[in-house]
């Protein structure tokens, strides 16, 4: 899969001809620079490794600074594999750009970190109604979980059941999102709907392979 | 400025260029671009600007009239591609942002100072005579 890391910068809306408005993320995607080749041979898979953003040398650890000697470019803020690069695989050291790897109407996928809810209840995190009830002997109990199981029969709780916990800050891909624009000179892509993570935060944006119409 | 304002602002920087300068308490016409099927026509909207909400691309202006007694508000997306054209008629000077008080008064009775345009700085006395307080 072809793909590029990048930023969410945050939202806006894009007008289409016919006045309809559609919600959009903004993402500064690239430009990158290939770190590391992965092939079959040495490494029994396929993959091109990127680096986006900069980082100070006295910042980066020895080991990656000589990781980033190989590939004769300036110590990168992140780095990331894309498995099974499709069609012809660029040369190390090369940078790759917005406009070398997506088009306009594109559909990619999205993955990044989502933001941190804590230690969140039922309600929130799984969508859970509540108990529901102020009233029929219902008591403090309007978004509680219910019943958690059956009785002497299985006699314990199954696994998996949903409960509350901590919600967030978990890696998340949204798919088929529609690239509406690109921005050649700002490195900017114009993804249309939501996007996992805070602004700022980076993200992989990936070609989907089946472009659907 | 954040990241994203900048992008939008430089989006609707030519439009901004185009559209008048409008402010609360103006008598403005609105041309929208409707779409009848095949046919495009354009609609005029006349009536006071009692609402301005500036928020980049998303800014909307919101515009009061009355037919036949009952009043009509529409809120226009100012950097709409169906927005054609804005004209100013009458340039009002309100004492408030948010001119929501009109609703609950007959327009006769809504009294809005004019705002003398900026460009003519020559006080106009004919009009001035004819209007004293401009019953908008």
């Amino acid at each position: 899969m072809r793909g590029l890391i990048g930023r969410k910068l945050g939202m806006t809306q894009i007008f289409l001809e016919d006045g309809t408005v559609v919600p959009c993320t903004v993402l500064e995607v690239g430009p990158c620079v290939v770190t590391q080749i992965r092939t079959p041979e040495r490494d029994g898979y396929r993959a091109v490794q990127l680096g986006f953003g900069e980082r100070k040398v006295k910042n980066t650890p020895k080991p990656l600074l000589g990781h980033f000697a190989k590939a004769k470019t300036s110590p990168k803020r992140k780095l990331a594999e894309f498995r099974d690069w499709d069609g012809e695989l660029p040369q190390l050291g090369q940078t790759l750009t917005v406009a070398d790897i997506f088009q306009e109407g594109d559909l990619v996928d999205v993955t990044g970190t989502s933001k941190g809810k804590g230690f969140q209840g039922v309600v929130k995190r799984h969508g859970f109604s509540g108990v529901g009830m102020q009233t029929h002997g219902q008591k403090d109990k309007e978004r509680h979980p219910g019943s958690i199981g059956a009785a002497t029969f299985p006699a314990r709780v199954v696994k998996g059941k949903r409960m509350a916990g901590h919600m967030g800050n978990a890696r998340v891909t949204v798919k088929n999102l529609r690239v509406l624009r690109i921005d050649k000179t700002r490195n900017l892509l114009f993804v249309k709907g939501s996007v996992p993570g805070h602004r700022g935060a980076f993200v992989l944006v990936k070609k989907v392979k089946q472009q659907l119409l | 400025m954040d990241m994203v304002r900048q992008i939008e602002e430089s989006w609707i920087q030519t439009r901004k260029k185009e559209l008048p300068e409008i402010h609360p308490g103006d008598w403005i016409t609105v041309y929208w671009k409707i779409k009848e099927g095949e046919r495009e026509r354009i609609q005029p909207f006349t009536g006071l600007v009692i609402q301005i909400r500036n928020q980049g691309i998303r800014t909307t202006i919101t515009v009061r009239k009355v037919t036949e007694g009952v009043g009509v508000e529409r809120i226009f997306p100012l950097y709409s591609p169906l927005l054609d054209r804005i004209e100013v008629h009458r340039q009002g000077k309100p004492r408030r942002a948010r001119l929501f008080y009109v609703r609950e008064k007959v327009f006769t009775q809504v009294k809005i100072r004019e705002r003398k345009p900026k460009n003519q700085k020559q006080p106009q006395d004919t009009d001035q005579s004819a209007s004293p307080s401009s019953n908008v």
